[in-house]
């Protein structure tokens, strides 16, 4: 049960990884620039006591020359669908987004570099129209710890199980779909795991608003 | 009454397979057998004393803990994580402060993290202690949880001493502990180590060197090392069948890099293995309570800049910590606000526990019991 690096694993996952990674969550908007605008001065209220329309002429400064146009940074570039990250920070090794079709043949390289199933869970992107399923592995030996993501069209699209590979992932994906109302094509037995046996609703959801009344 | 002869007794078990070869039947183990050790149920398929199939149904003590993560700030969502495995509490709480710290680079000071490793460790032994009375309890050996218990006492009481708790324990805090361990802490926890060495001599020729015991446990429940990777079993499960994971070495946190301990490995994969890998860890926590008591250094207990509310800078985050039955992971996807915008919590028994459908299939129910038993399973965590 060697361990592969995780260059090397990095590598084998780069065919399975999609094109284009839009980022999640969105990055934070970039801090807005103080108003370069100068404010216009307020039209005098009917004070009650005079000294404040009086004062406020003499405060307001004089219109600022208009700043000099000052390129916006350019936008981070989109993240690599393959990522090295640093443990330290986040807890994985390496991420990696793969292709709704290559979500089997992803388990099945992580099973033959002899990776153990962590866990599977959902993520709700309702804003952005998206569903992601994230894939936990880790190296029982050499502590390796890969994220593998896969995303979904948020209702119309689903996933294939990969509880043939990875028998643990039977639970965590009837789990899932619990949670998410993924559905994970071709498992044998997806049927309500944590919740009542009667229940069709999916509590993770971001539009989930209250279980229905009894 | 209607006699029946021979023949026509025959010819009606033929009719409806009553005692026939093929007959099956469907024995619930659970929601509420002691055995189970709360509300687990499986759902066994009988063939006479022999185990056709076995289904776990699981979910009755569901309290859905990953939606109440949404809706609380990190602070507020510390004292849930001690009532997913409430036996491993100190190492549940640690998982959810070690991953806030990662997402905010909160620094923690070097005593809060050997105060950390401490009442980690000492949590360790209660739970493993919990764990061994109620499986010989479920074997038919009512004597040694009481003996179990009296020890465990000694350490609720410590903990009790320092965070006012004595089973679901809040005591960690973002960037440190909320108390600082006082002296008659440190000296309950330096008499305790040989103390409990003691007992684990004499839980040794009690029980552990008991012919009864393993009977009933040597070969029982063979977990295979493919098994182990493709369940993603963990803690003292994997360490029974060979594979020498555990998080405190392979994924080192907290101040678990400055301490001489051993993985204890077994390579027999049965109950008797995972009897034998806990009875050794209960040994090995008492080492490290040893070096973190001598080498404890003196400072802050707290991160003092840790401020009121926090706010996640947006992305994922991730942390493990070894709990007493394995693995306890937790996700954290952060959007920038002060409240996570998700929360998951891979827990080590429902790993542990979903390669028990296959291991139960053809064995006899009596060994069943010992095998679950075996698997040192606390079903809140399962449900979550």
């Amino acid at each position: 049960m060697s361990s592969p690096t995780v260059e090397q694993l990095a590598a084998a996952l780069a065919p399975l990884a999609v094109d284009v990674v839009v980022p999640l969550p969105p990055p934070p908007p970039p801090p807005k620039p103080a108003p370069a605008r100068p404010v216009a001065p307020k039209p005098a209220a009917p004070a009650a006591d005079g000294a404040a329309p009086a004062a406020a002429p003499a405060a307001a400064p004089a219109p600022a020359p208009a700043p000099a146009p000052v390129a916006p940074p350019p936008p981070p570039p989109p993240p690599e669908p393959v990522q090295i990250c640093d443990f330290a920070a986040r807890g994985v090794h390496l991420e990696a987004v793969v292709r709704r079709d290559a979500v089997v043949a992803s388990a099945e390289l992580m099973r033959t570099h002899g990776f153990a199933m962590d866990t599977i869970t959902g993520l709700d992107w309702m804003a952005q129209g998206l569903m992601e399923v994230v894939y936990d592995y880790f190296h029982p030996l050499s502590g390796l710890r890969v994220a593998i993501r896969c995303r979904l069209a948020r209702d119309t699209e689903d996933v294939p199980t990969i509880s043939h590979i990875f028998q643990g992932a039977n639970w965590h994906e009837r789990e899932t779909h619990d949670f998410f109302g993924i559905r994970f094509a071709g498992h044998p037995n997806l049927t309500p795991f944590l919740l009542p046996e009667d229940a069709t609703y999916h509590p993770l959801r971001k539009d989930f608003s209250g279980a229905p009344a009894e | 009454m209607l006699l029946l002869n021979k023949e026509e007794a025959l010819a009606r078990v033929a009719a409806h397979h009553v005692g026939g070869p093929n007959e099956t039947f469907v024995l619930n183990l659970g929601p509420q057998h002691p055995a189970t050790h709360g509300v687990l149920r499986v759902k066994l398929t009988m063939d006479g004393e022999y185990i056709r199939k076995a289904e776990c149904v699981i979910g009755y003590i569901h309290r859905m803990h990953e939606k109440m993560g949404e809706n609380r700030t990190c602070a507020q969502f510390l004292p849930n994580t001690s009532r997913l495995d409430y036996l491993s509490a100190c190492q549940y709480t640690h998982a959810w402060t070690g991953v806030v710290e990662r997402a905010c680079k909160i620094e923690v000071p070097q005593r809060a993290e050997y105060i950390r490793v401490i009442t980690s460790e000492l949590n360790r032994i209660a739970s493993h202690l919990v764990g061994w009375g109620a499986w010989v309890m479920d074997l038919g050996g009512l004597t040694p949880i009481l003996y179990a218990f009296d020890d465990r006492e000694k350490i609720l009481d410590l903990m009790e001493g320092i965070c006012g708790a004595r089973l679901t324990y809040c005591y960690y805090r973002v960037g440190g502990v909320v108390n600082d361990i006082d002296d008659a802490f440190i000296q309950g926890a330096k008499a305790f180590v040989p103390y409990m060495r003691e007992r684990l001599k004499m839980y040794k020729d009690f029980v552990t060197d008991n012919v009864i015991l393993r009977k009933r446990l040597e070969g029982i429940g063979i977990i295979d090392q493919d098994m182990c990777l493709r369940y993603g079993a963990c803690g003292p499960v994997i360490r029974g069948s060979g594979i020498a994971n555990d998080t405190r070495k392979t994924e080192p946190y907290s101040a678990y890099k400055d301490f001489d301990f051993d993985i204890p490995v077994y390579n027999e994969c049965d109950s008797m293995a995972r009897y034998l890998v806990r009875m050794d860890e209960m040994e090995q926590s008492l080492r490290i309570i040893e070096q973190a008591l001598a080498k404890l250094p003196e400072g802050p207990f707290i991160n003092p800049k840790v401020p009121k509310l926090l706010k996640v800078p947006a992305g994922t985050y991730t942390y493990a910590t070894e709990a007493g039955r394995g693995r306890f992971l937790v996700r954290m996807v952060a959007d920038g606000s002060d409240k996570p915008y998700r929360v998951k919590l891979r827990t080590p028994c429902l790993s542990n526990l979903s390669l028990a459908e296959e291991v139960c299939e053809g064995m006899i129910l009596p060994d069943a019991i010992a095998f679950l038993g075996s698997l040192d399973l606390v079903i809140p965590d399962i449900d979550r």
